[in-house]
């Protein structure tokens, strides 16, 4: 009986709160009833997260498929009745008109403290003859500096390689990013590459610490400190822990290895243009863009988005793009606010309906439209 | 340490070389002495032509590319400082004269090599301006050259095209750090470096080398793979128009690789050089 009071008098402190936050008045408010009936039987895996209430959770539609891929994980959830909610902002840079203004999603997003993003185009040329994109104020805004990609060979999708399983982490704030660019005379432009201590020490001790956490044995530093031997050598030398496990692959040689023996299982850290290439490179090897998540963390906040960003135009409403990526991102976004039973559930969904392999979309060899495949997954949801 | 004056009075006389591996001694105050032939002879084109080769099996089968690579700018310009403690700057260095000349020089090549499309790789939508500047004159050539397709791709997703479908690229011209990067990650598609050629092209010459290391260990051991380097002098022999010796060399070479009776070590096979080398010699 107690139980019972006790949770009574949470759901409606919920109510309350969420009454406070001004959204979801209804639908919290039938999640206390349930909670009230339901309560002896409450005590099962779930009960931590419905109880909790209702997680409110940022959405960036981007550009390109985003809105369709975007679309799919919001079917996805609302048919496996998950308790999030989305803030949604169209906010995208070729759209300059019709986007929402930067601090707008940025406060959004530091509120809610999670946030699912599609792809965000990058044009070539600004509007305004800004060097900034997009993507890298939202990073810089949030200080969202890293981003880690897990690469894993996914069942019964046909690619070359086989058991491919790295983490790639990413310094994301500076760099090649840092969009200091000028034309010193007519013909003669530099682009400066900026690598600080601070934040070479920041992502080493991530990257260390993410390996730690997932059990991985070995952290790979990816590199070129023989040629920019100030820059690159900095960024080395932050990585440099005692006890640590280090080895420093030149970064040819790395991909080298890539290409022929990519089963080794690794944890990379590299600075930013570089992990942007690895990244995209081991994509490549399991399957391509539209099968890998990935996730940007800042200390407070974590952005879940593609692990290989490409804005997929040529198939924008055709419904033929592969929501697996964005679907892994929501179950990892679902594991990251601690609701793991919908996380697990998402991805054996997903697991099941690629393993049966009667579902496939045209990336992966298949005929099936994004709906299809949205639907298989929803059908497995158990 | 330096190059000889000899051999740099031999290649200004010749307008022409072919050498193998050069060992760098890692630390400082040693100039890599590939840095400074590079600078020497101007050598503002690097060459790498990767073809998928019956016999050697590899994951990929129909790899043809051909990577160009700017070589004397870009992330490599060796401009670097420290700001502050802490904060280091390097400048890459972009101009409108290396990357014509190094555009000109692919859709030359193109055009001679009959290949059917060029691809600029660039990231030009986070480097708007440096790489910019080299997209624009890649596509100013371009439009001199309507015979060849033209495209131009992020690297990123040439990156990931080139490990699912190699298949979908040609020639490609890039700035310095990428050229570096596409030209062993195209190496590692056909089989790795002991088995692509290279080669230098410049104002006042050229130079074919191999590119893979020294391997210390095998030295003098009659047990390398001379592969590289063979195929590297039949780079040279087509850059001085000598086609039908060229052509003759490399049947010959592919067929003892096709045949995979006297392979090296590398390979899988027992054989020793100078077997591999006479292999080679009685296929002409």
């Amino acid at each position: 009986m107690s139980l019972l009071t006790r949770n009574v008098c949470r759901a409606l402190m919920q109510g309350t709160y969420m009454t406070h936050m001004g959204k979801g008045v209804h639908t919290t408010s039938v999640n206390a009833d349930k909670n009230v009936c339901y309560a002896p039987h409450s005590i099962s895996t779930l009960q931590s997260s419905s109880t909790e209430g209702r997680i409110k959770c940022t959405l960036i539609p981007g550009d390109g498929v985003g809105p369709e891929l975007v679309y799919s994980v919001q079917e996805v959830f609302k048919a496996a009745d998950i308790p999030v909610d989305f803030e949604s902002f169209f906010f995208s840079e070729v759209n300059p008109t019709l986007s929402a203004p930067l601090e707008d999603v940025v406060n959004s997003i530091a509120r809610n403290k999670c946030c699912i993003k599609g792809i965000l185009a990058t044009p070539d040329f600004s509007h305004t003859g800004e060097l900034q994109t997009l993507n890298m104020k939202l990073r810089n805004a949030l200080d969202l500096y890293a981003n880690v990609v897990h690469v894993k060979s996914l069942p019964n999708v046909k690619s070359r390689h086989r058991d491919v399983d790295c983490i790639i982490i990413r310094e994301q704030t500076e760099g090649e990013y840092s969009a200091l660019e000028h034309e010193s005379v007519p013909g003669v432009v530099e682009c400066l590459k900026i690598i600080t201590a601070a934040k070479s020490e920041r992502i080493a001790k991530f990257a260390f610490d993410y390996a730690v956490k997932m059990g991985r044995k070995k952290v790979t530093a990816v590199h070129k400190a023989n040629i920019m031997k100030l820059g690159d050598g900095l960024f080395l030398h932050g990585k440099i822990i005692p006890a640590s496990p280090i080895r420093e692959d030149d970064r040819g040689q790395l991909l080298h290895a890539d290409g022929i023996e990519p089963q080794s299982v690794r944890c990379h850290g590299d600075p930013n243009l570089y992990g942007n290439i690895v990244d995209n490179l081991a994509s490549g090897l399991v399957g391509g863009a539209g099968v890998v998540a990935g996730a940007s963390y800042s200390a407070e906040c974590a952005v879940f988005e593609q692990g290989a960003r490409h804005i997929f135009s040529g198939a924008v409403g055709k419904n033929i793009a592969n929501p697996t990526a964005m679907l892994l991102c929501s179950a990892n976004l679902l594991a990251h606010v601690n609701l793991h039973p919908y996380s697990r559930m998402i991805k054996n969904a997903i697991n099941k309906v690629l393993t049966d392999g009667k579902v496939r979309t045209k990336d992966l060899g298949g005929q099936s439209t994004t709906k299809d495949f949205t639907n298989a997954v929803i059908h497995c949801l158990t | 340490m330096g190059i000889p004056q000899k051999a740099i009075d031999s290649v200004n006389a010749n307008k022409i070389g072919l050498k193998g591996p050069l060992m760098t001694p890692v630390g400082k105050g040693y100039r890599s002495l590939n840095l400074a032939l590079r600078k020497e002879f101007d050598l503002y084109a690097n060459v790498r032509p990767c073809k998928s080769m019956e016999g050697i099996k590899t994951l990929y089968d129909n790899v043809d590319v051909v990577t160009i690579r700017e070589n004397t700018e870009g992330e490599y310009s060796g401009i670097e400082h420290e700001i502050v403690d802490g904060v280091v700057q390097s400048i890459k260095l972009i101009t409108e004269e290396a990357s014509m000349r190094v555009a000109e020089f692919a859709f030359v090549f193109a055009k001679e090599n009959k290949r059917k499309k060029v691809t600029a790789v660039h990231k030009a939508n986070i480097m708007r301006m440096s790489d910019g500047l080299f997209l624009r004159c890649c596509r100013d050539v371009a439009t001199k050259y309507p015979d060849i397709k033209f495209e131009e791709r992020y690297l990123d997703t040439v990156c990931l095209n080139m490990v699912q479908d190699p298949a979908k690229f040609d020639v490609l011209v890039m700035p310095n750090l990428y050229g570096d990067i596409m030209s062993d990650l195209c190496s590692g598609l056909v089989g790795g470096l002991g088995l692509t050629p290279s080669g230098n092209i410049g104002k006042n010459g050229a130079l074919f080398e191999s590119v893979h290391g020294t391997a210390p260990d095998i030295a003098g051991k009659d047990m390398a793979n001379p592969t590289a380097l063979l195929l590297s002098a039949i780079m040279m022999l087509r850059h001085l128009k000598l086609h039908e010796d060229a052509e003759r060399i490399q049947n010959a070479c592919y067929q003892v690789l096709k045949e995979g009776k006297a392979l090296t070590g590398d390979l899988g096979g027992t054989a020793k050089c100078s077997e591999f080398t006479n292999a080679i010699i009685s296929k002409l």
